[in-house]
């Protein structure tokens, strides 16, 4: 396949007759992906770029507007920005606190000798949690009202934020909402440090090195990767942030779910707004198709820069192993 | 801090017994260490399962004690569940999502496993491109294409108030389970299926005959993913089927249990311990099998 123009002439006819019997069965084996990847990725990427070029209500057809939609949403249009903001925020905060405790979660349970398995599953079940269900959860333990979290603060005599209801909170509150379900990153970072050599800390006992010392020359480069695929994963997941920030903003603003009553994402004051929320926002609710397209890209932008930076610095991950 | 202590304490011992002494220290410092492991894993045990516990007590508390900062019931309102699940609309919710999980990880299964095939045993001249187009697909945000998506769906083949624009793409591969299989089916050795080929055998039947029973692990993975997926969604519903209640799933439909005029917490967590439950159910079955795949999509590779 290889081959240049002119040795193929060369090639015995059968041979080639078997070379395109081969290309076929690869197209047959691709076809499924082939078809989805361009009737539901390629086709929809490109319409979402022609719609952001156009006045489109969803009902009359659309009106070429030229670059409307792009001036107003990066010029008038501040959700943009404190959605970016709040993304920002939870990339250092949530993303960085992840795998921390994602990290010293490994270390502990690889530490326990007998109820490891047990710790491991219990701490994995949050993690299973519909998000939904999850978030719905978090909004009853954290509402400052009846709260068992803020009744058992004020039980010990200290302060009782108001969590989600609260724009200096409602962040802070989605970040324990996202620590609660750490089990992902438990389970690859537990077993990346299994992975880690025993024979290398015998030799750093050996040496008489500290616990520090032990984890800054052994464990970590051992586990460099396997952070890194977590910290860029981490920030892709945010780029999507949704059902979480948009459940939560829907309990704790006390409108009822789904009974049509209109809902604009981001309370308490748009501190819990995300990129996506907003393309719902614009294109379900104000019918404002051609910013929402626009807002699409902007995401589409961001999403791909940090997936072309873990391919480069996994290129692993298309190695044939 | 202790070994430091240990260390010194170590270094005054008197030489008359040294046989002895130097296993006493050691055998503090591991105590003390194994003390603090130990709060430390009980301390973390608390917060992952405490939240489920008052989420429980809630649920079968009465609806004027769940409006109270009351933590443990004073009556145990067993109905509560009965209620949940007799409310309108629960029975409907359940039968879709399961029928949305169900065919969507059927499709997704079926659809993926030759693409991944393809991709990890055969060679042809785009297939560095097509893995880079699979795993960028895979990190795309859903949101990215929903515009053209939905007025797909809506305008021209008129699904919109259904689950089909959510099930039906996904007969057509889904990159995550692609390139998860994938990374599977690297993990065999080429030369069985070299043996295979030699005795004439077609790629699908080597596919599906040989191939198959030694990925089934992979494949239980893998569908365990898409069903939690299917069964998650919150945002798919949201979009094709809000209009219509007949097609909501559990996910979407949860919120509704917030009721008219006020919050019923008791029933709302009875819900949600509804929800999750199945999840759990499953997860505690195939427990090998899912923490294998979440291990394979970060270390490997």
């Amino acid at each position: 396949m290889t081959t240049t123009a002119p040795a193929a002439a060369k090639v015995p006819a059968a041979l080639r007759r078997q070379r395109r019997r081969r290309n076929l069965r690869t197209l047959a084996f691709l076809s499924p992906w082939l078809i989805g990847f361009s009737v539901f990725f390629a086709y929809p990427l490109g319409a979402t770029v022609y719609y952001s070029f156009t006045r489109y209500d969803l009902i009359n057809p659309p009106v070429w507007v030229g670059t409307r939609n792009w001036n107003y949403v990066l010029n008038d249009y501040p959700a943009l920005w404190q959605a970016l903001r709040n993304t920002l925020w939870l990339v250092v905060v949530m993303v960085t606190l992840r795998v921390i405790f994602g990290l010293g979660l490994g270390m502990l349970a690889i530490r326990l000798k007998r109820g490891s398995g047990l710790f491991r599953t219990l701490a994995y079940l949050p993690y299973l949690a519909p998000p939904v269900a999850a978030t719905i959860g978090f909004a009853f333990l954290l509402n400052p009202g009846t709260g068992p979290v803020n009744n058992l603060l004020g039980d010990a005599g200290l302060p009782q934020p108001g969590w989600f209801t609260d724009p200096d909170w409602s962040k802070p509150a989605l970040t324990l909402l996202a620590l609660w379900g750490i089990g992902d990153l438990l389970v690859i970072f537990t077993a990346s440090l299994l992975d880690v050599p025993r024979e290398q800390y015998e030799a750093a006992e050996l040496d008489g090195v500290g616990p520090w010392q032990k984890f800054r020359y052994v464990t970590w480069p051992a586990i460099t990767p396997v952070v890194l695929f977590a910290v860029v994963t981490g920030v892709i997941q945010t780029m999507q942030y949704y059902t979480q920030a948009m459940v939560a903003g829907k309990v704790a603003s006390g409108v009822i779910g789904n009974s049509g009553q209109p809902f604009e994402p981001g309370y308490p004051q748009g501190t819990t707004l995300t990129l996506p929320q907003l393309v719902y926002q614009e294109g379900f609710s104000t019918f404002n198709t051609g910013a929402a397209c626009v807002i699409s890209l902007i995401l589409f932008a961001i999403a791909m820069t940090f997936t072309f930076v873990l391919l480069r610095r996994r290129s692993g991950l298309l190695d044939d192993d | 801090m202790a070994q430091t202590v240990t260390a010194e304490a170590a270094g005054v011992v008197p030489p008359p017994a040294p046989a002895r002494t130097p296993a006493q220290p050691h055998r503090r410092k591991r105590v003390l260490n194994w003390i603090g492991v130990h709060t430390l894993a009980v301390t973390a045990l608390l917060f992952f399962i405490l939240p489920f516990v008052f989420l429980f007590l809630t649920s079968v508390m009465s609806d004027k004690q769940a409006l109270t900062s009351h933590l443990w019931p004073t009556s145990w309102e067993w109905g509560n569940y009965t209620e949940v699940m007799r409310t309108p609309g629960f029975g409907t919710w359940w039968r879709n999502t399961l029928m949305y999980a169900g065919l969507g990880t059927l499709f997704t299964v079926v659809s993926s496993l030759p693409v991944a095939y393809a991709l990890a045993k055969f060679r042809f001249r785009f297939r560095g491109v097509a893995l880079m187009l699979v795993i960028s697909s895979m990190m795309l945000p859903p949101q990215v294409i929903v515009i053209p998506m939905y007025i797909f769906w809506a305008k021209q083949m008129h699904l919109s108030g259904t689950l089909w624009p959510l099930i039906i793409p996904m007969a057509f591969g889904d990159a995550f389970t692609i390139f998860l299989l994938r990374q599977f089916l690297l993990t065999i050795p080429s030369e069985y299926l070299d043996a295979a080929r030699v005795d004439g055998c077609g790629e699908l039947r080597i596919l599906i005959s040989i191939v198959l029973p030694m990925i089934r692990p992979a494949i239980a993975a893998v569908a365990l993913f898409q069903f939690f997926y299917c069964w998650n969604d919150y945002f798919g519903p949201q979009v094709y089927a809000s209009e219509n209640p007949g097609a909501w799933t559990l996910s979407y439909g949860l919120e509704s249990f917030k009721g008219a005029h006020q919050v019923n917490w008791n029933l709302m967590m009875a819900a949600t311990l509804l929800v999750m439950a199945p999840v759990i159910l499953v997860f505690f079955f195939a427990q090998k099998a899912f923490i294998e795949g979440v291990t394979l999509t970060g270390v490997k590779g």
